[in-house]
């Protein structure tokens, strides 16, 4: 509890907010986007905007690597998925993302075989078990997982494992950023960089969006009192007419990343040309495929793939919730059609998505609710 | 899937390098080290461990604050300790 309470003293939070307020200049308005779906979450568990002037707004980002897979992807792995040599495996947050025809959920009770695993390791022991099938992992997620699926393909050829394969959906985070920063439809302030990508790739990545962009970015923790920090870090750079990139989680992100992860990586997988993700369309470079050294477990070459694209269903506003345009609440099936139990969009099912994290902590609305406010002591 | 896991490392694979047993919540499984190779952890140390691999070493003051975070979203923070419970890294 002692260690807890370093990050999550009220006193320390209510200092905090009065240091970022006295930063505010009158009558601008501030719009920092916090990138990762994990600090979305702890900003509503904390009702951590309570302590925000209204002059800022906090708006999500893209950084829910469940939420950015478009439905054709989906439609792809289950008709790789129903051969009847494939065993599928998936992690868990993948399984009811719905597809054009449902889920991996809804397939599996048709009989096609596709099981939950938690690590990309335990297909290779599926892989083992049945040397007469063909285990295709479904690889999703930023630069936080990809590691782990290039570890496990260099496991794979290290054993001499014939059977085993990737259906690559991983993303990377930069090209998604830029893409933001492009676009017209929002003008952001700042950024609140993600925690655990970032122990992966390091700061410099970012290094483009303070030179080029002239926007400030702070990698930040998951505590209340990191996002706190790292708030007030950005106002402070703003107040000052600085860009820079700033590390405030650096008791976990070292300033230059994992050297052996970006090496696994890059031994295993190489950037595609471009890569469709939901709400965001297109954009290149942006994601990874299977390096040719590695195409016997390319699952996109040992199998047929359809890649058919399957536009996103009318009443989903989940591209623009993940581009920051709309908040939850302004979905018009937020809530209603759409919920955690019957999600019609993937940031509904994710609990890294901003609609689950705003459903489940109530704010169904604009207005700032000051019960929510849970950060402090605990009894 | 998206969780970073506190675990505190209990024993190394006597015969993988790369394999150590952690202890998540009392949960005892193996996980993969491979990606500290510069800077192996060892027993007693903490790791912040994301779908069978340690991503990166933590202080135990880090990894009070991480499991507290975790236990206060719920479901994902469960379904994330079942399926580490039925995980087959070996």
């Amino acid at each position: 509890m002692r260690f807890v309470d370093e990050f999550r003293d009220a006193d320390k939070a209510h200092a905090l907010a009065a240091k970022i307020a006295a930063l505010c200049e009158p009558g601008r308005q501030y719009k920092l986007m916090e990138v990762c779906g994990g600090h979305t979450h702890t900003i509503y568990k904390h009702g951590l905007e309570d302590y925000l002037p209204e002059s800022i707004t906090l708006v999500h980002g893209p950084g829910c690597p469940v939420c950015v897979i478009p439905m054709g992807r989906v439609d792809d792995a289950i008709h790789l998925a129903s051969r009847p040599e494939v065993i599928m495996t998936s992690f868990g947050d993948m399984m009811r993302v719905p597809g054009s025809n449902g889920s991996f959920f809804d397939a599996k009770a048709n009989g096609t075989d596709i099981r939950m695993v938690y690590s990309p390791l335990d297909s290779l022991k599926i892989a083992r078990q049945n040397p007469d099938r063909q285990v295709v992992f479904m690889a999703i997620g930023f630069e936080t997982t990809a590691p782990s699926t290039a570890m496990t393909m260099l496991r794979a050829a290290a054993e001499g494992l014939t059977n085993f394969s990737v259906f690559c959906n991983h993303v990377t985070i930069i090209p998604a950023i830029k893409a933001i920063l492009d676009s017209p439809d929002l003008r952001l302030d700042g950024f609140i960089g993600p925690g655990h990508v970032s122990t992966i790739i390091g700061c410099r990545p970012y290094e483009f969006i303070a030179r080029d962009y002239g926007k400030p970015v702070v990698v930040a923790g998951f505590e209340p009192l990191d996002i706190l920090q790292s708030i007030y870090m950005l106002m402070l750079q703003l107040s000052q007419g600085r860009s820079e990139v700033e590390n405030q989680y650096s008791r976990v992100v070292p300033w230059d990343g994992n050297l052996v992860a970006l090496k696994a990586i890059g031994q295993t997988m190489e950037l595609r040309p471009y890569f469709e993700w939901r709400g965001l369309g297109f954009i290149s470079h942006s994601a990874l495929k299977v390096r040719e050294t590695y195409a016997a477990m390319d699952a996109e070459l040992l199998f047929e793939v359809p890649g058919v694209r399957v536009a996103d269903p009318k009443a989903c506003q989940c591209g623009e919730v993940l581009k920051g345009v709309l908040k939850p609440w302004e979905c018009k099936v937020f809530g209603t059609a759409c919920t955690p139990e019957t999600p019609i969009g993937t940031c509904m099912v994710s609990p890294e998505g901003a609609c689950a994290a705003y459903y489940n902590y109530g704010r169904m609305h604009r207005s700032r609710v000051p019960e929510v406010v849970q950060l402090g002591r605990r009894p | 899937m998206c969780l970073g896991i506190p675990g505190e490392i209990v024993e190394l694979h006597p015969e993988q390098p790369d394999l150590a047993k952690v202890n998540v919540s009392g949960v005892r499984r193996l996980i993969n080290i491979g990606l500290l190779s510069d800077d192996p952890p060892k027993p007693g140390e903490w790791v912040l461990i994301h779908v069978g691999f340690a991503l990166s070493k933590i202080d135990e003051a880090e990894a009070a604050a991480a499991m507290e975070f975790l236990e206060g979203i719920g479901q994902a923070y469960e379904d994330e300790i079942a399926a580490l419970r039925d995980s087959l890294i070996e």
